[in-house]
């Protein structure tokens, strides 16, 4: 039965594959998915033990809630943005909502609508800013990073035209007092308490219902997602939707907090939100991430930034942590990929040299060459 | 699935026609290439000479489009020899194809759509006037005097973009010139002509002939091999199967060469008990893809949806399953229309497709080999709307189990498994569905023998429990032993169909080749 042959059907560009390279790459990533959280989590309790030595207050019941307090908004919008990115996609627009809500919360007030309906209001003003997005990235087919740096300025725009120079802050201290006060008899904020209410929502359906499977299934591979019978585009949509209203939600908070309804509310927090979804872990190329990497991350970033600001170290270099922390994120995963393509491209380099030289390879050194050479792209090559 | 049992000789043009005395100006001598465990070639040889026109035939994964990318340097062989000119050469990269004077013309060509006709052939080598100013006027004039020669009526100052492909074709053919090829290769270049266009580029190739150029000309359509071409190589399985003066041939004995082989499938004994109509397909259409394709498949029945690749099978299939829209027509499963366009709908109505590209359409390759037998049946899954994790082990062990899945653990990635293996899985993920209609896409593709046994079985097994079955697959053989009736297509319409006691693969492949009709 040896003489048997299978043969590729090349004809139709695909077929013969590396079947190695391609199995030792997923089990990689398979395995630092798993590394990842504890990683975390050792930062976390790294920079609390740094934050206590280097400050005497930084335990107290008021820096914490201050903690809470300065990272909670980013926090609760963080949760949909890391739906998002798990399915592939992006949302830029998500500072942009927050603002035209807290906008549009001064604008009825300051026009003398009942603070239920305005809140009511707002939150349908939310979710219609995210079907705008969802309605452009699917059914229109454009990209989400273009589409949602479009609406991070044109979202921007509109909260200037609803509340133009003005800045509303004449707010019932009913109302304020959530944004600064933690909840009777608890060490949290109403902010915090909204984000852990969220997130144990958001860590159950993502990770135990078929929904939130269909999600990793479109992030690793959507044209097999839709063969499985998923609905790529409305999932994508109702994503969109859900990130639109729980921004709204944290436009409200927001405003409360500052007790000032401003067009430039939150403005640049977008980078902040992205900065803490790749710090969870979750993948920037979609498919991988967990809602308890998130909280992990919500809780290391809120730790060395406040740890930060106990020091001398100048707030306004805050971006220094932030962009630096998001290029950590991204790189971590990737080093090794990055050391191997490396040294590939160091061996092609010396096969190339021996073969032009005249010098045959041998068989055996050949086939590494032409593994490595295909490894990564093979499909290009196969097409 | 074949046996090879005999031993491929080489050609002895040369010696035997007497036509050609000289070195051939390219050949390939027991050339051998695998990927993985994919034999592609396993024993080419070919030679071409200066001035002919040489026809490459075989059925689709016969390793023609191996052979082809070798010679253009993408792929390097893993044994074997080539001569370019009588000297042992290897090209490591395209450029190193280019170089040597090997152009290759693909059916589809890759222009840069802003560039101008020119600048798409000089890309790279512009002539350059003093300062290193690129001197256009030298560019144009050189493109402007190949197209006369040719008898070509393109501006080279013309925007590549727009072009059709027939004339894409024309500038990689001036190219070719430009570069003084001597090696012409032609793969499957008519596939997407018009007949006028067809005989444009005819005329052309046997310009370049007249020139002394070597010409490879690949194609599926043998009535173009007889007209066209003074000598035949076939290909079979990777290997080597015959050449000759294509006036020494007849059509029937090239068709036996391509297809000719012991074949030894486990075919249906028993005779299936057909009953009513589940799945309907009427005037199913899709401009310039498909066109009014009607039929029916019983329970209990397999039909075979059979016909080169690129004849619009596996498009029809996705139709039928939603994964594409179609334009006109309509879908029936057990007399109810299919709303178009959505696949969860078309599951509902218990159609599942086991798709063609088993890694991007099929496999969600980097999750749990458990988690994507279950991807399709998680609304089953269920307890009080959270995902049973008990439940989804339970469920794809199960049918792991059934199929006999070979795996090391199920909550590995799926990308872990063999070829066979991971369709399996895919197997596993509709069948699991219980379907009422079940379409395979070339089920067996690049599968070993053993688990392509087990497939066929599968199928056999449940046509006879009553599901109604599509086959899709290139391989005769395969059609053969599975089907009840086979449906001929090509070129995006049914031209045919066969009870299976009237099929051969003959008949099949006449159909699916000739543009005349045959009975």
């Amino acid at each position: 039965m040896n003489d048997i042959t299978t043969v590729p059907n090349l004809d139709s560009g695909k077929g013969a594959t590396l079947p190695n390279t391609q199995a030792n790459t997923s089990k990689r990533s398979f395995k630092s998915l798993l590394v990842w959280e504890s990683g975390l989590f050792v930062v976390l309790v790294a920079s609390v033990i740094g934050g206590s030595i280097l400050s005497p207050q930084f335990l107290t019941a008021g820096n914490i809630l201050n903690l809470q307090l300065s990272i909670g908004e980013i926090a609760i919008m963080a949760l949909p943005l890391a739906l998002i990115v798990i399915t592939g996609e992006i949302d830029l627009s998500v500072a942009s909502i927050l603002g035209l809500s807290s906008s549009l919360v001064g604008y009825l007030w300051m026009h003398h609508v009942p603070m239920s309906i305005a809140l009511s209001v707002v939150l349908v003003v939310g979710a219609l800013l995210g079907l705008f997005n969802g309605v452009l990235v699917t059914r229109l087919g454009l990209p989400s990073l273009a589409v949602t740096i479009g609406t991070l300025a044109l979202y921007r725009g509109v909260a200037l035209v609803i509340l133009g120079s003005n800045i509303v802050s004449n707010f019932p201290p009913s109302y304020t007092s959530i944004g600064v006060n933690s909840i009777p008899g608890f060490d949290i904020s109403y902010s915090m308490f909204v984000f852990i209410v969220l997130a144990v929502i958001f860590g159950l359906v993502v990770h135990f219902t078929p929904f939130g499977r269909s999600l990793f299934a479109i992030g690793l591979n959507k044209e097999a997602a839709a063969y499985a019978g998923i609905r790529v585009k409305r999932t994508k949509t109702t994503l969109y939707v859900l990130s639109g209203v729980i921004c709204a939600l944290a436009g409200v908070l927001y405003t409360f907090r500052l007790s000032t309804a401003e067009y430039n509310n939150g403005s640049g927090l977008e980078l902040n939100a992205v900065s803490l979804v790749l710090l969870a872990g979750v993948s920037i190329f979609g498919g991988r991430g967990s809602i308890l990497g998130v909280v992990l991350a919500v809780a290391t970033l809120g730790t060395i930034q406040n740890g930060l600001l106990l020091t001398t170290f100048p707030q306004q270099a805050m971006g220094v942590v932030v962009g630096g922390l998001l290029l950590i994120s991204v790189f971590v995963p990737n080093a090794s990929l990055i050391r191997r393509q490396f040294q590939e491209f160091k061996f092609k380099k010396v096969a190339k040299k021996r073969s032009n030289s005249g010098e045959s390879m041998g068989d055996l050194e050949t086939k590494r060459i032409l593994s490595s050479a295909t490894g990564g792209k093979g499909d290009m090559l196969q097409s | 699935m074949y046996y090879h049992r005999g031993t491929s000789t080489l050609p002895e043009v040369g010696k035997n026609n007497g036509t050609h005395m000289v070195t051939p100006t390219l050949a390939l001598k027991h050339v051998r290439k695998y990927f993985g465990a994919v034999h592609a070639l396993e024993d080419a040889s070919l030679e071409l000479f200066a001035g002919e026109i040489h026809a490459l035939v075989g059925e689709n994964g016969a390793g023609k489009s191996t052979l082809v990318k070798i010679l253009a340097g993408l792929h390097q062989k893993d044994a074997g020899e080539m001569l370019f000119e009588n000297f042992e050469t290897t090209f490591t990269s395209p450029k190193d194809s280019i170089d040597s004077g090997i152009a290759v013309i693909y059916q589809e060509p890759t222009l840069f759509p802003d560039l101008t006709i020119a600048e798409n052939i000089y890309m790279e080598r512009q002539p350059r006037r003093s300062f290193n100013r690129i001197d256009y006027e030298e560019m144009n004039s050189s493109v402007s005097s190949i197209f006369a020669s040719l008898g070509v009526a393109l501006d080279p100052r013309q925007v590549s973009i727009g072009l059709s492909i027939a004339e894409q074709q024309l500038v990689e053919i001036a190219k070719a010139l430009t570069l003084n090829a001597k090696v012409v290769v032609m793969d499957e270049p008519t596939a997407a002509l018009s007949a006028k266009e067809v005989e444009r580029l005819f005329h052309i190739a046997k310009t370049l002939k007249a020139q002394g150029v070597a010409i490879l000309f690949i194609s599926h359509r043998l009535e173009e091999v007889f007209r066209l071409c003074d000598r035949v190589t076939v290909m079979r399985d990777g290997r080597f199967v015959m050449s000759d003066l294509t006036e020494n041939v007849s059509e029937e004995t090239l068709v036996r060469a391509m297809v000719g082989r012991d074949v030894d499938l486990s075919e249906r004994s028993e005779q299936r008990s057909v009953h009513e109509v589940v799945l309907e397909v009427e005037r199913l259409s899709e401009e310039g893809v498909f066109n009014d394709i009607s039929f029916s498949v019983r329970a209990g029945e397999v039909v075979a949806l059979s016909g080169l690749v690129g004849s619009g099978r596996s498009e029809v299939v996705g139709a039928i399953f939603g994964i594409r829209r179609y334009d006109y027509g309509s879908v029936k499963v057990n007399s109810t229309q299919l709303k178009k366009g959505s696949p969860a709908r078309a599951m509902e109505a218990g159609i599942a497709l086991v798709p063609e590209d088993r890694r991007q359409q099929g496999l969600v390759m980097e999750m749990a080999i458990s988690r994507n037998i279950a991807l399709a049946s998680l609304a089953s899954l269920k307890r009080f709307g959270v995902l049973s994790s008990k439940a989804e082990k339970n469920f794809s062990k199960d049918w792991a189990l059934k199929l006999r899945l070979k795996y090391s653990k199920l909550t590995s990635p799926v990308s872990t498994l063999s070829g066979g293996n991971q369709q399996k899985v895919v197997l596993a993920k509709w069948l699991s569905r219980s379907p009422k209609v079940l379409i395979v896409d070339e089920p067996t593709r690049g599968i070993d023998i053993g688990t392509k046994v087990e497939v066929h079985r599968l199928i056999f097994e449940l046509a006879r429990t009553g599901v109604a079955v599509l086959v899709v697959s290139s391989e005769l053989p395969e059609v053969l032993a599975l089907s009840d009736r086979i449906l001929v297509m090509r070129e995006g319409s049914l031209v045919g169909e066969f009870e299976r006691s009237q099929a051969t693969e003959e008949k099949i492949i006449a159909l699916a080749t000739t543009t005349k009709a045959v009975a």
